[in-house]
């Protein structure tokens, strides 16, 4: 008895529906030549006509084709030519510019195209729309949304869309739909759920207990969530310390070198790396350009320290004061010869697409530049292990830093030995730019931020000590990144600082001191 | 056109005959050079930002030669470079003043770097043009600030932000580097804020060291301070090139400006010319100049740089503008006074009038600082500004902010 009424109703709503659409359409249109709110106005009528023509004016707003004549008259641009909005007549583009938005527009653009492509025949459109739809969250998506939802067969889609839904059923004006969407959203552990939770708080002060005890659940889940971003966000930092610290361990820990330049070999493998990043750009290699760098710094700055150790530095064996004037000095030549040849603008390194935006592990947001360089400080590590430990050249250094005069009378050439090592040195620091020129900026000064962070790493993990080394720069990456949030970035670097000079007191040689003879050499 | 409207202000400012000839390089009389001292650091970290502001001084200086110099005398640039070392500010300075004996200085982008300059110019009665915007809270007899102060930057585009089309922000996060500046500037900020009404608890305040590279901690923290179910935006005062690391995270954590919007006023084209400003769509900047600014001075300004440095991709900034601007107030000043005395150019100067690239008539007030307009921008993708916002006209300087206590027995 009753599909025939409903039927009837949908038969009548079919018809009366086109009818009605177009004069929302119609007359939403004249404010898209208006000031930022009107647009912004139009937009949302567009979003909600639900008319076929909508979608591609609001798609061509949004990426600058829809354009204005001083009149006022509206042109749509495309590929295929300028037309009227109203009427369609081809003309031409003339004195016409792109009607512009700002932010207010922007966001309303993204509710009213969500609401539009919701039943998108593409996945990727159709999970941008949910996506899109529960940043608008308007009590009229919650038809739209709920259609979706019965259609819908990707589970990743159907979390979003619920989630959407959820938050849309927030701003319903019944007090019961609501509690659907607050208890929906409880389960769900976000920091823009808590966001929306609150925000309805304010407005609808009836369900305020239901609302904090939502919110308590969220919060509760994101605390823990939050102490492991904490915790990743120092592994990375510490990542980075790493990184910059190695070469320092090889030429500062092994061979007693205070190398102030070290810095600026760091710099020498950005500006590699940017290089590289230049020459390839272009050709087919382009994409590996990054990859291609890190050889390429490592030869750079291997060249330049080899270079250093045969001319300056073998003089100055056994008087660290002159060589840490001497190498300082060096340090401010090469950076002013960097500035000289590619000037003082900084460069721009293009991060590769695989670097950009966050990965998502087990519901942890992980920003990926960041996991990559994690990632690389490892295998850097790694490798100056294995060469240090099973190659030929790591037994010779070996050798050569516990017993000089012996080693020579087995048949080292210990000149040979001092070069390389300090080249390795500086190589790995090379490296280390390459990773460094994804997260800072590449200018002539980029090595003096990590010069004092290196000695910092390789005096506290215990001088000579590799694992030292990886231990002091993980610890004082997460020290670091557990007291920002209540010191302040400025007192937490103090706090260290001041932290690492009490244990220097107690423990001279680190956390990992050599022993044995090799200790007093 | 071009040449009619140069004429007529050339007889506007009285120079007569000297431009009546324009572009044709006139026989200098006799007499010493007029001296014009560049004092901006070519090395370090400030290089980047201050190294276009020398040649923006360089280009004035040919260009007004080419017009025929100044009261029939030649000008000659004298620069040094103070190589982003503040005490070496006031050396360079006094070698300026003492030594090349000039006639004007162009110079300083830092406070810190004015601050160290202000007592050498105040002592040897020099006369100091400072081109960039700043916290306020100072007025020198030698010194004329053609920059922005507090009120025609910082506060505008806070009510920007508070108002309708930025968002109707309700908490905001005040991040800056740790030095005078943004402190000072939030402080009148914050205060600004409670008289509006707002919370403690709804007011973030950050500061980070120089070249601060790893936002990863602050830019979670402001994602958590505004999942508060209030409307968030930033204000950016962060300084030098840490902005660029600093947008890449906010990038990176996926904030897009329609949800956290974010203000800075030390971000201009300059600096959006070295990063990959996709992700940044939609962020905000508050200027009194942007280089999409449409006016005749402008196109001419931009035509003029792009001449001068040999490259046509090369963009204009707000520093530059007021570098520019207070160029053309001194050679006004300097012709209208007949002398480069400073005492009497001093005089002269207040009061002069320049049709600036912003599109305005800015003009010197009697406080040492200029009315100019104020813009607020929203970064596009290719790294140049779509103003969305400016006020009417020039706006008069408050050097003094009303939102310090300290200031409410100060004469205004």
């Amino acid at each position: 008895m009753k599909r025939p009424i409903l039927g009837l109703l949908l038969a009548m709503l079919l018809l009366v529906s086109p009818a009605r659409a177009q004069d929302a359409f119609t007359t939403a249109l004249p404010g898209l030549a208006g000031s930022f709110g009107q647009i912004a106005e139009a937009v949302e009528k567009l979003g909600a006509s639900a008319d076929p023509r909508a979608l591609p004016l609001l798609q061509a707003l949004q990426e600058g084709r829809l354009l204005k004549r001083e009149d006022g008259t509206l042109l749509l641009q495309t590929d295929a030519g300028v037309t009227e909005v109203v009427g369609g007549r081809p003309t031409e583009v003339g004195d016409a510019e792109a009607v512009r938005v700002n932010n207010r527009v922007r966001g309303a653009l993204r509710g009213a195209l969500g609401s539009l492509q919701i039943l998108s025949t593409n996945p990727e459109e159709r999970l941008k729309a949910a996506e899109d739809v529960f940043r608008s969250r308007s009590a009229q998506n919650i038809a739209p949304l709920e259609a979706a939802l019965a259609r819908e067969t990707i589970p990743a889609i159907r979390t979003q869309l619920e989630l959407s839904l959820a938050a849309s059923r927030l701003a319903s004006p019944d007090n019961a739909v609501r509690l659907q969407g607050i208890n929906a959203l409880a389960e769900v552990t976000d920091q823009n759920a808590r966001a929306l939770l609150l925000e309805t708080k304010a407005q609808v002060p009836d369900l305020a207990r239901q609302i904090d005890g939502a919110v308590a659940k969220i919060e509760g889940r994101l605390r823990v969530r939050q102490m492991v971003e904490t915790f990743f966000q120092g592994l990375s930092l510490g990542s980075v310390l790493l990184l910059a610290a190695l070469g320092l361990a090889v030429t500062f820990g092994v061979m007693g070198v205070i190398n102030m330049a070290h810095g600026e070999m760091v710099m020498l493998g950005a500006y590699a790396t940017y290089m590289v990043q230049e020459a390839l750009s272009g050709t087919a290699l382009a994409p590996f350009a990054l990859p291609l760098a890190i050889p390429a710094a490592f030869l750079l700055a291997a060249a330049v320290g080899a270079v250093l150790e045969r001319g300056l530095i073998r003089y100055l064996y056994g008087r660290p004061l002159e060589t840490l004037l001497m190498t300082f000095g060096v340090g401010m030549i090469l950076q002013q010869a960097v500035r000289l040849i590619f000037g003082a603008q900084n460069r721009e390194v293009v991060s590769p697409a695989w670097m950009q935006g966050t990965l998502t592990l087990g519901g942890l947001s992980l920003t990926a530049n960041r996991v990559w360089i994690i990632v690389f400080g490892l295998l850097v590590l790694g490798l100056v292990v294995a060469a240090i430990r099973y190659t030929r050249f790591g037994l010779e250094m070996r050798a050569v830093v516990q017993n000089r005069r012996i080693a020579a009378t087995m048949g080292i050439r210990t000149g040979r030995v001092d070069a390389l090592t300090f080249a390795f040195g500086s190589g790995i620091a090379g490296m280390a730019g390459v990773a460094l020129s994804q997260i800072d900026n590449v200018s002539p000064n980029l090595g003096t931020g990590y010069i004092i962070d290196s000695f910092m790493v390789v005096v506290f993990g215990g001088v000579g000590s590799l694992a030292g080394t990886l231990v002091g720069a993980l610890t004082l990456g997460v020290l670091n990144k557990v007291m920002e949030p209540y010191a302040g970035a400025v007192l937490a670097k103090v706090v260290v600082l001041v932290g690492i000079m009490l244990f220097i007191q107690r423990r001279p040689r680190g956390m990992f001191a050599l022993k044995g003879r090799a200790a007093e050499a | 056109m071009t040449n009619f409207t140069l004429t007529r202000r050339g007889v506007i400012a009285g120079l007569g005959a000297a431009l009546a000839t324009p572009g044709i390089p006139s026989a200098f009389a006799q007499g010493a050079p007029i001296k014009v001292g560049v004092l901006h650091s070519l090395s370090g970290t400030m290089a980047i930002s201050e190294t276009a502001l020398r040649d923006t001084v360089l280009m004035m200086v040919e260009d007004q030669n080419r017009k025929g110099g100044l009261l029939g005398r030649r000008l000659q640039a004298v620069v040094v470079d103070p190589a982003s070392n503040w005490p070496l500010f006031a050396e360079k300075a006094r070698e300026l003043l003492q030594v090349a004996k000039v006639d004007v200085t162009f110079g300083c982008w830092t406070s810190v770097s004015r601050k160290s300059v202000l007592p050498v110019f105040e002592e040897l009665k020099g006369l100091l043009f400072y081109p960039v915007q700043y916290e306020g809270e100072e007025q020198s007899p030698n010194i004329f600030y053609t920059g922005a102060a507090p009120n025609q930057q910082a506060i505008p585009a806070l009510d920007y932000l508070l108002g309708p089309d930025g968002g109707s922000a309700k908490r905001i996060a005040l991040l800056g580097t740790d030095y005078v500046y943004p402190r000072t500037t939030n402080r009148i900020l914050r205060n600004y804020l409670v008289s509006k009404g707002f919370a403690a608890a709804d007011i973030m305040e950050e500061y980070t060291p120089f070249g601060h590279s790893d936002w990863q901690g602050i830019v979670s923290s402001v994602k958590r301070f505004a999942s508060a179910g209030k409307k968030t935006a930033i204000v950016s005062t962060i300084n030098g090139d840490a902005n660029v690391p600093f947008y890449r995270e906010l990038g990176n954590q996926g904030i897009k400006a329609e949800d956290i919007p974010s203000v800075a006023f030390s971000v201009g084209e300059e600096e959006l010319a070295g990063i990959d400003a996709r992700p940044l769509v939609g962020h905000l900047a508050a200027w009194n100049y942007f280089m999409s600014v449409k006016s005749q001075v402008n196109d001419q300004f931009i035509a003029m740089w792009r001449a001068y440095i040999k490259n046509p991709r090369r963009v204009t900034n707000d520093p530059m503008e007021a570098t520019y601007t207070g160029f053309k107030m001194w050679a006004q000043a300097v012709t209208a006074s007949g002398t480069t005395n400073v005492a009497d150019v001093t005089k002269a100067v207040i009061g002069q009038k320049v049709a600036a690239p912003s599109g305005y008539i800015e003009e010197m007030g009697a406080n040492h600082h200029l009315s100019k307009p104020v813009m607020i921008g929203e970064i596009q993708a290719n790294g140049q500004f779509n103003i969305v916002y400016k006020t009417p006209g020039a706006v008069p300087a408050e050097n003094w902010s009303p939102y310090i206590p300290e200031n409410a027995n100060r004469r205004r």
